[in-house]
């Protein structure tokens, strides 16, 4: 499976990532070689292979509960496209 | 045709901890908006989960306390789904591994009976921000503060069969979560949200009926009205001639009604995987032992522990154990007064109205543990008439020095001078003599309305025995 020009634009939209034109080649071909892998992974048959939560075999190290985190509010909603009274503004969803 | 309902329920939490539950962003209630969302809550790319330690033994705890299986590894999936405030664009939530496994707990019906319900299983999971849907010019607001909360998702077996149920199943689970002290649980500030699966069958009948899953139910008493509208729409649709549709309704309160928020079939395919981010949580017995450790007294327990102990009634020790800090009121007032059966009707009556009555928690109540027990005090050296005491109590709301000075003050102290109840009682016989002569010739019952003379006369100061003994004694 291979994927598009046009394709990639929308992904990258959609990502509110910024692609050069120099670099939508690369990315491009980058993304395919993912495609192509996963393609070969599920040609694979695991029906005797036992389900696995994580290819690490480590433990999960744990947090203490302490605040680490300051409010970076300000810094961060200079980032966002549209924010008012402190709110991130987004295309209007209603169920 | 008779039918029976079958309610299922998830109930949120959010969790007690200062930090998130992937994060070191503070998650307090109420703060301003997006004051508590940093990069790892708006999903900024690069950021990983931590699991915060606080949050996972809170879950265990919790499972320890209605005898679930708490399991030694647990993993954490994605739920896949897209909503702006979930930045992410999944929660992370337990699918297959959750932390805490299949309990139980006591619900006490209204007829005093009990009834076990079985919880199938209490995972951890993230909560969602908020998104404000008007005065945006046509665009959603988003507030991302609540975003990471940690809560624990308690999912119940089908167990309970009508609405009372399903309220007495929430208030013990409310309680519950109180003594653990692992949430605030405050249904109308969400720190504690119900879900409610209903459907209805034949009576008899084996296989479940469709089910509707009932939103927005943010308070005990919404609980049941949302559940008793639903059963009816149900019976409604099916003696239509109609099928009840599998689907999500949203309570309104309001209108009292449900309404069809989104078909399940169709919406939901949330792609569940595990989460990559995150490695298998192992915990040891030791863990799980040291935690055990630190389980307080349980309201089944106390409750028990009460009725044996102190002799209370199951009413009294029920609604006196619901509440942790109630329960720790009474054992107090008990040990200063050494009177548990009047400490119990002290809290249930007066004390408890005076609380109702003005919204407060027993934490907040103008009259201390060891200031009832004081009171008690007088009632039992005979200082005061348990009439004068309501007085007293009445006093002590406004006036907080000490209740022998508000007695002294008052000038309330119980009579029990003899030679000031003999005049009393002397000028009671003089006043009725139409009486008097009725009792002498055998009218027994006189006698009370004789006492009652003289405590109106003393203005409720006498002491009652004495007045009794003394009528006795001069009417013989």
């Amino acid at each position: 499976m291979a994927l598009d020009k046009s394709e990639l634009e929308k992904i990258a939209h959609l990502a509110r990532l910024h692609i050069t034109k120099a670099e939508s080649e690369e990315v491009m071909l980058r993304i395919t070689d993912i495609l192509a892998l996963i393609d070969e992974m599920q040609s694979i048959n695991t029906n005797d292979v036992a389900p696995l939560a994580h290819p690490l075999d480590l433990l999960q190290r744990l947090r203490t509960d302490e605040i680490t985190e300051r409010d970076y509010r300000d810094e961060l909603q200079s980032l966002a496209p549209e924010a008012q009274e402190g709110l991130y503004l987004v295309p209007k969803v209603i169920e | 045709m008779e039918w029976e309902t079958v309610i299922g329920l998830e109930v949120h939490v959010q969790l007690s901890t200062k930090s998130k539950l992937f994060s070191g962003t503070a998650s307090q209630f109420g703060a301003e908006p997006n004051t508590q969302a940093n990069i790892y809550d708006l999903a900024l790319p690069g950021v990983l989960p931590v699991l915060n330690e606080e949050a996972l033994k809170h879950a265990v705890k919790f499972g320890l306390a209605i005898n679930a299986s708490i399991s030694k590894t647990s993993v954490f999936d994605r739920k896949n789904y897209f909503y702006p405030d979930l930045p992410k664009g999944y929660q992370i939530s337990q699918l297959d591994f959750p932390t805490v496994g299949k309990g139980s707990l006591m619900i006490n019906l209204e007829d005093g009976s009990e009834k076990v319900i079985g919880v199938t299983r209490a995972h951890m999971e993230e909560d969602a921000g908020k998104s404000l849907h008007e005065d945006f010019h046509g665009m959603s607001g988003i507030d991302l503060n609540r975003a990471g909360t940690p809560l624990l998702e308690i999912v119940s077996e089908p167990d309970l069969r009508n609405a009372k149920e399903a309220v007495a199943y929430l208030k013990k689970l409310h309680s519950i979560i109180l003594y653990l002290d692992i949430s605030d649980a405050i249904m109308a500030q969400g720190s504690m949200r119900c879900d409610a699966n209903v459907s209805i069958r034949p009576k008899g009948e084996i296989e479940l009926g469709t089910r509707t899953e009932i939103k927005n139910i943010n308070s005990f008493r919404f609980v049941e009205k949302a559940i008793n509208y639903e059963v009816q729409r149900q019976q409604e649709v099916i003696q239509d001639g109609s099928r009840v549709v599998q689907e999500t309704r949203l309570y309104d309160a309001e209108l009292n009604e449900t309404r069809s928020m989104r078909s399940k079939e169709v919406a939901n395919d949330y792609r569940y995987f595990p989460e990559p981010d995150l490695l298998p949580i192992v915990i040891d017995q030791a863990f799980i032992d040291s935690i055990r450790e630190t389980l307080p007294e349980l309201p089944d327990a106390k409750k028990a522990r009460f009725v044996k102990e102190f002799g209370l009634n199951d009413y009294d020790a029920s609604v006196i154990t619901n509440n942790r800090d109630m329960a720790e009121y009474f054992e107090s007032v008990t040990r200063d007064s050494g009177d548990a059966k009047l400490a119990a009707n002290w809290i249930t009556g007066d004390l408890q109205a005076l609380l109702n009555k003005n919204n407060w928690e027993i934490t907040e109540s103008p009259i201390q543990a060891y200031r009832l027990a004081q009171l008690i005090a007088r009632i039992k050296d005979n200082t005061i008439s348990g009439k004068i005491a309501k007085r007293i109590f009445e006093g002590m709301i406004e006036d907080s020095s000490s209740v022998d000075d508000i007695i002294e003050e008052a000038g309330l102290k119980q009579v029990t001078d003899s030679g000031e109840i003999e005049k009393l009682v002397d000028e009671v016989i003089d006043n009725n003599p139409d009486q008097v002569q009725q009792f002498r010739e055998g009218k027994q019952q006189v006698l009370s309305y004789l006492v009652g003379q003289a405590m109106k006369l003393s203005r409720g100061k006498a002491n009652p025995n004495q007045v009794n003994q003394f009528l006795r004694n001069k009417l013989k």
